[in-house]
């Protein structure tokens, strides 16, 4: 696994799109600390667009990859190789590259600004933790829709399909359930709810570290309040592990049985 | 060396293979032919493990097939289209198979034999169909392994290479290999083959040398004997 694992994410690093990637996210930190001019405040603005981009960004590249290395993953099954490794390897690569230009492109402008002589580094760390969570949950379900669909158009728009409803529809539908059902007791609903989206809970999950009241919101609050701000914390991580898991899991199990 | 019983294999409502019994204990050089969609390329599939069987039993060189891999260490096999992803150079590619594989090879010699050597540090997407076919021979021939499956091993091939690509052939018989190819040009089979194995709707229609095939369809001419048992049986 470890030599697909190299080979995948040595493969990547000469793509353009890591590098495109990684500027990208280099030039964003440098104009949010620009702009802000403070880190925490950078943090805050960051975290609203490193939760919608991440996952859109792993999802659109992890689909590509997935159909752009089909001969190479049919040269590796002719070889002695398991297929959950080859699998599981390209899958590390694509996530693993991704996830280096997220942390360079952010950590180099913050680290330059003077990330380690501020408090706002916890805050900061949490940020590229999540990052790198989104990063490996989205990479593996759109692997996993990659696999379940050998036809290109569909398997991308699927994946965009997913996208939109984890990061905006799931939402609108949400808050709707909320107002309608707003004379029943929604507390269990919601953090369940919330528990159900990686995007979601990876926002509540910055937000509880950042402790802004203002912007938790309902299921936030909810969440705070059930949990207390600690085991709230490990719980929405103890979540997101459980979600990066279950689609790895699927993905060696499905490779398993598939034919090539 | 190969052992495969009842093995039945469908994609969807398609059923493929039915029923195939395959025993191939010697070496020598086996055509797997058939028409269009008989089922050549999903049999060797299986062998390779790249396609699941349904049902039936697969055992090569002593090895179960069915969640194994390892025995894929002993197969070299020559893929139908040679795709190889763009972006690495020729030499890269020789390195990363030898690397995965971790068998003494000797591709030096062959890519003297096939002129590649203008070519190893293009990369693989600038190649023409030909010379992306001599990689794959390469590839293919430069581990030492008792079983060679070849898939349309001529395709793209000029004259010159396609005569150094029989000597290679007869050589690796040589010494005392099991090889499978699958080819549609009969001139191919006729020359090289020891043994025929003819698929038809799934299954082993035939199985022996060309001389009995001839026998068996009272034709004079290979060729004809082959287009015989199409024609044969979508009359009956």
């Amino acid at each position: 696994m470890l030599k697909i694992l190299k080979y995948s994410f040595y493969d990547l690093m000469r793509s353009r799109w890591s590098y495109v990637y990684f500027l990208f996210y280099l030039a964003l930190g440098f104009v949010l600390l620009f702009l802000n001019q403070d880190l925490s405040k950078a943090v805050i603005t960051l975290m609203n667009v490193i939760i919608v981009l991440v996952p859109l960004i792993s999802t659109i590249f992890g689909v590509m990859y997935f159909y752009n290395s089909k001969e190479f993953t049919e040269l590796l099954l002719a070889q002695p190789l398991k297929r959950t490794s080859i699998f599981l390897g390209q899958y590390l690569g694509v996530a693993g590259s991704l996830t280096l230009s997220l942390v360079l492109g952010l950590g180099i402008p913050f680290v330059l600004y003077g990330l380690f002589r501020s408090d706002a580094i916890w805050d900061f760390s949490l940020l590229l933790v999540t990052g790198a969570f989104l990063t490996m949950i989205f990479t593996a379900l759109a692997f996993n829709i990659a696999l379940s669909n050998e036809n290109k158009i569909k398997g991308f728009g699927y994946a965009v399909l997913m996208w939109l409803f984890l990061a905006v529809i799931y939402d609108g539908l949400f808050l709707l359930s909320l107002i309608i059902f707003e004379e029943y007791p929604l507390d269990s609903f919601s953090l369940a709810a919330t528990t159900f989206n990686p995007i979601d809970l990876s926002r509540t999950l910055i937000l509880l570290k950042l402790d802004i009241s203002a912007l938790l919101g309902y299921t936030g609050a909810v969440f705070k309040s059930y949990f207390g701000t600690n085991l709230g914390l490990f719980v929405s991580l103890g979540m997101l592990v459980l979600w990066t898991i279950l689609p790895v899991w699927r993905l060696a199990y499905k490779s398993k049985r598939k034919d090539f | 060396m190969i052992e495969i019983e009842n093995l039945h294999k469908k994609f969807g409502k398609n059923q493929v293979l039915s029923h195939l019994d395959l025993h191939i204990n010697e070496g020598g050089i086996f055509a797997v032919l058939g028409p269009n969609g008989s089922g050549k390329t999903t049999l060797i599939k299986s062998i390779l493990g790249m396609v699941v069987p349904n049902k039936g039993n697969l055992t090569v060189l002593g090895a179960s097939v069915r969640k194994n891999w390892k025995y894929r260490q002993e197969i070299d096999y020559l893929p139908q289209i040679a795709n190889f992803p763009g972006n690495l150079k020729v030499r890269e590619l020789i390195r990363m198979i030898k690397d995965l594989r971790q068998k003494p090879s000797r591709e030096q010699e062959l890519i003297t034999l096939f002129g590649l050597e203008p070519f190893l540090d293009k990369k693989l997407a600038t190649l023409s169909g030909g010379t992306k076919q001599k990689v794959n021979i390469v590839l293919t021939f430069m581990f030492d392994s008792p079983l060679i499956i070849l898939d349309e091993p001529t395709t793209g091939l000029d004259p010159a290479s396609l005569i150094k690509l029989k000597e290679l052939i007869l050589q690796e018989k040589g010494k005392g290999k099991t090889i499978l190819i699958t080819t549609h040009i009969m001139q191919f089979v006729e020359e090289m083959a020891d043994k025929i194995v003819y698929l038809l709707e799934g299954n082993i229609y035939f199985k022996g040398t060309i001389d009995e095939l001839m026998a068996k369809t009272e034709q004079s001419d290979f060729e004809h004997a082959i287009a015989a048992i199409s024609t044969h049986t979508t009359n009956a």
